[in-house]
């Protein structure tokens, strides 16, 4: 049985989609059998992160109408052997699905997959019942912003009275010259309003506009810093001691230069 | 002139990150008893139908808010009485 996993954040525009497309592409760089689900059903965008827009046959409301067999629907990644996705319906509304039906979707995938990954849509109605409905675990993502937080308060309040205890959170886009100055809140601060465990920080990183452009999850490449941070978060997520990355404030020349050659 | 030197070197004197985290703080007081404004005007509502049945109140200079002293949350409601109504005060 594989661990079903739910991306959620409340705040729409905090890095939900992004992060669901580069754990699951990291858990396939380690060989482990991944299927990302877009559970914003209505707004399709899980596919066009992963670049497979021009695969999609069948969708979620497919399978879960029984239109189509689950296996029809998934979408084989070409690039990383053992990752799919399970794309939204884009001419449909939330309620064209249940919690017990996506409940029941989990299940089904768990047994196929090692992970099933959920990215959930933003807001706290229908949408997001359903998205955490079969996941066996939550992780939040927010910014070092008070709307962000605020939202990120208020989901694991509803998350724990779904009984889903114990979310993990992922800081995302922290700018370090901003909180070396005191303009932004760090990551202490954002942990101690919100009382959760980290599973980690992202800083923010131009690389992940330029991937998503692309349709190539960040963290296949080399370079960037938000890939380093994304590997390190599936490596926590297997289980790995890996410690919080340093986010470096000088950015010389001589800083940029080495971020380029890694040395 | 000297703010904006403070400002060049970075030594803003009220940083912008913690009034985020005070804004933060109190706004979260209030979301984790669940109350919305809404919520308190019903509250508000509900407990002056009470109210009037044993005295003549102020229900426009009445005040109702939750405030929060370190761990917990009180709600401290303000009602200025105006007249004791004489029905009810008289009963055994």
């Amino acid at each position: 049985m594989g661990e079903v996993i739910v991306i959620t954040s409340g705040k729409g525009g905090v890095g939900k989609t992004t992060t669901t497309a580069n754990i699951g592409t990291g858990f396939a760089l380690l060989g482990k059998k991944v299927v990302l689900v877009d559970a914003d059903i209505g707004l399709r965008n899980l596919d066009v992160v992963m670049g497979l827009e021009n695969r999609i046959v069948y969708d979620l409301v497919d399978v879960t109408d029984g239109n189509c067999r689950l296996k029809q629907a998934l979408i084989r990644d070409k690039r990383y052997e053992t990752l799919y996705l399970l794309p939204a319906a884009q001419t449909r509304d939330k309620n064209a699905v249940n919690p017990d039906q996506m409940k029941q979707l989990c299940q089904e995938l768990a047994q196929d997959f090692d992970y099933v990954i959920i990215d959930c849509p933003a807001g706290i109605e229908q949408g997001f019942r359903n998205a955490i409905a079969g996941a066996d675990r939550a992780i939040i993502v927010t910014t070092p912003e008070v709307s962000a937080v605020r939202d990120a308060d208020r989901i694991i309040g509803l998350l724990e009275s779904e009984g889903k205890h114990n979310p993990k959170l992922i800081v995302n886009r922290i700018r370090p010259l901003m909180v070396k100055k005191g303009d932004m809140m760090d990551i202490d601060d954002i942990i101690e309003i919100l009382a959760v465990d980290l599973l980690g920080i992202i800083p923010e990183d131009e690389y992940i506009v330029i991937s998503t452009n692309r349709g190539e999850p960040a963290v296949a490449s080399p370079v960037s810093l938000a890939s380093t941070a994304y590997k390190n978060i599936v490596g926590r997520l297997m289980g790995e001691n890996i410690p919080l990355m340093t986010l470096e404030t000088n950015d010389g020349f001589f800083e940029r230069l080495k971020r380029v050659f890694r040395f | 002139m000297f703010e904006l030197i403070q400002k060049l070197f970075g030594k803003d004197s009220s940083s912008s990150k913690d009034i985020a985290k005070e804004r933060l703080r109190l706004v979260l007081v209030h979301d984790r008893v669940n109350v919305s404004p809404q919520f308190m005007e019903v509250l508000k509502d509900d407990m002056i139908r009470v109210i009037s049945n044993y005295m003549d109140i102020n229900e426009k200079d009445m005040e109702v808010s939750l405030t929060n002293s370190k761990s917990s949350v009180a709600l401290i409601a303000n009602i200025p009485v105006n007249r004791m109504k004489r029905g009810m005060y008289n009963q055994d």
